[in-house]
């Protein structure tokens, strides 16, 4: 899925600050895993949702979302949990970084994160921003991706991002 | 320096590390990188990275550091093993600055006290709490893992230049008013988004008159309203700290008078008192003496907030001849080795294991639910550490509250959340709990 800038998906919504510990509580953090960190994402929040989120969904949330700690294992363990992208009204700055480091597409919009509600079905244009709404036939444009951004989640987050251009030594 | 434009302490920074003359707000530059560190927790998936791109030689094997804190002594088999990892490429590399337990200690207490970093440079860490090295003066922010392996491969990294907002405190500080109830107070003023993105620089009289201590606690909370970094501008008390200790030459930067910033926000300090977040957020903080009776079943003084050597002697001198509540258990933790050992020398264990407490080998442990005192279902902590977020300490039906290390002891006797002065007869309250 690394190259994949469009899709269509279900809906899941959380509200504001969610915290890295509610992504990925801290006594999972001996792991390193993708595949098993991601069978205990947002567990405490919604412990339904590691055992029914699919490819392809999409994570919604409100304000400030990925607060609190620097753990890597926070983005690492949705995308492996199959999360296409997140949009939010805003992002935590360590989480923002982090996520388009792991070729995890993160998106603003305050529209989007107000308006789309839980399970609905919607399409994701992550090269133009924009979000439509199939179940309530809405549709959104969320803050355009940087380039230097967007150039991170087409080769799939910074390491793969460095190798291609050869990273400089000093 | 002498620049076109005036500029924050931060503008300053990032733009000499970046070889430019100035930075505006907003710009992406790419700059030089002084220190890196990482933790047991997450050098684990930077040493992965480091690999997967093919890195082979750290930049520089003197400005990276390797603590394993988070999870040590090795709580399980599965830290155990990640803490192997970081042993391994510490040897494999020859790295200067690995800190193995007995020599070791919380990452953001052990690395200025080994005087590791310095005023003027740009530090990065792959642990949110890095900021708390902008009380030196420096230009410090927490990263990811993946972050932490560009940098131990390249030495450099790209940020967006924040904007800088300037909190004025000023007035004398009330009795067993600390760093910590400063600190608390901003976030519950501007909400733990308030200051996101931003570089939160502190000044102001009240800020000159506390100890390099309550300096860190607050830089070390930025993060917990938001911000990229938390600043506070050498003066003779940073000069003093860091003179015997700096391992490399440094460089002071001071923010020029006519800089702009985005917001500058005044506060009175004469009208905050002893504070206290109550669950699940930071921002919730209130009056310690307008929460009614919330009674506790554990108190843990440490962290790297709370777990330097002024923060254990103010509980010493709250806990000093008294017991803690009997239904209550008290968890002491020493942020570094030195610190141990120096609490040890002045007598502040005898004062703490005769009160009842246990004492800890330095760790980030109970904090953020690790080990050393995780919580059960339904009990309520009350802690000196920086996060309150619901399951922060253990299971997700527990509480956590967070107040100061003169809040926390003197609460550990009532049983209840307390002002400090419920303990302590009127005429020994000192300024700030510390005695001068």
């Amino acid at each position: 899925m690394e190259n994949e800038m469009k899709i269509e998906g279900r809906v899941w919504k959380f509200g504001s600050d969610i915290d890295t510990d509610a992504i990925i509580p801290a006594r999972y953090l001996n792991l390193t895993d993708g595949g098993e960190l991601a069978k205990h994402v947002m567990e405490n929040e919604r412990p339904e949702f590691p055992k029914e989120v699919k490819p392809g969904d999409i994570l919604i949330a409100e304000r400030n979302f990925g607060c609190g700690s620097s753990r890597e294992h926070a983005p690492l363990a949705l995308k492996s949990a199959g999360i296409f992208c997140i949009i939010a009204e805003s992002f935590a700055r360590i989480f923002f970084r982090n996520g388009f480091n792991q070729g995890l597409p993160l998106l603003e919009s305050q529209e989007a994160s107000k308006e789309i509600q839980d399970g609905d079905q919607i399409q994701v244009d992550l090269t133009t921003g924009e979000i439509f709404d199939l179940t309530q036939q809405k549709r959104f444009f969320a803050k355009p991706i940087p380039p230097f951004m967007q150039e991170l989640i087409e080769d799939g987050g910074l390491i793969p991002h460095l190798r291609k251009k050869g990273f400089k030594k000093k | 320096m002498k620049t076109k434009r005036p500029m924050t302490i931060t503008e300053k920074i990032l733009a000499s590390h970046a070889g430019k003359k100035e930075v505006f707000p907003g710009d992406l530059i790419e700059a030089r990188v002084d220190f890196a560190l990482g933790n047991d927790i997450t050098a684990p998936l930077a040493i992965q990275a480091f690999q997967e791109m093919g890195a082979e030689k750290v930049f520089n094997r003197n400005r990276i550091a390797l603590i394993p804190d988070h999870f040590t002594p090795n709580k399980d088999i599965l830290s155990a093993e990640q803490c192997k990892v970081l042993r391994e490429f510490a040897k494999a590399q020859r790295l200067a600055h690995y800190f193995e337990i007995g020599q070791c200690g919380i990452e953001h207490a052990l690395l200025p006290e080994k005087g590791l970093v310095l005023p003027g440079e740009v530090i990065i860490g792959a642990d949110s709490h890095t900021c708390t090295y902008g009380a030196l003066g420096a230009f410090s922010t927490g990263v990811g893992s993946t972050d932490l392996a560009a940098v131990m491969a390249t030495g450099r990294l790209w940020f967006k230049v924040p904007e800088s907002v300037k909190f004025v405190f000023y007035g004398n500080l009330n009795p067993w008013v600390s760093g910590k109830d400063l600190i608390l107070y901003t976030i519950g003023q501007i909400g733990v988004d308030g200051a996101l993105y931003q570089a939160m620089e502190f000044s102001g009289e009240a800020i000159r008159t506390m100890p390099m201590e309550d300096r860190f606690t607050m830089a070390n909370m930025a993060i917990e309203a938001g911000g990229k970094s938390g600043i506070i501008e050498p003066d003779r008390v940073t000069l003093f700290y860091i003179q015997k200790k700096a391992q490399r030459p440094y460089r002071t930067y001071y923010s020029d008078p006519e800089a702009s910033y985005k917001e500058i926000r005044e506060f009175d300090v004469t009208q905050i008192f002893p504070q206290v977040s109550l669950p699940h957020i930071p921002s919730n903080t209130k009056d310690v003496r307008e929460i009614g009776k919330i009674e506790i079943d554990q108190v843990v003084i440490g962290s790297c907030t709370n777990g330097r050597l002024g923060d254990l002697r103010v509980a010493a001198r709250i806990l000093k001849g008294k017991k803690i509540a009997p239904s209550l258990r008290l968890i002491i933790i020493p942020a570094t080795q030195e610190i141990y050992h120096q609490a040890m020398r002045e007598g502040l264990f005898e004062i703490f294991l005769s009160a009842g407490a246990v004492i800890s080998p330095p760790t980030c442990g109970p904090c953020l639910g690790g080990h050393m005192g995780v919580l059960a279902e339904g009990e309520r902590a009350l802690a000196t550490t920086n996060r309150n977020f619901r399951g922060r300490m253990g299971h997700a039906q527990s509480e956590v509250y967070l107040a100061s290390p003169a809040v926390a002891a003197a609460s550990a006797v009532k049983g209840r959340i307390c002002h400090p002065d419920e303990v302590m007869k009127r005429g020994s309250r000192g300024f700030r709990g510390y005695g001068k």
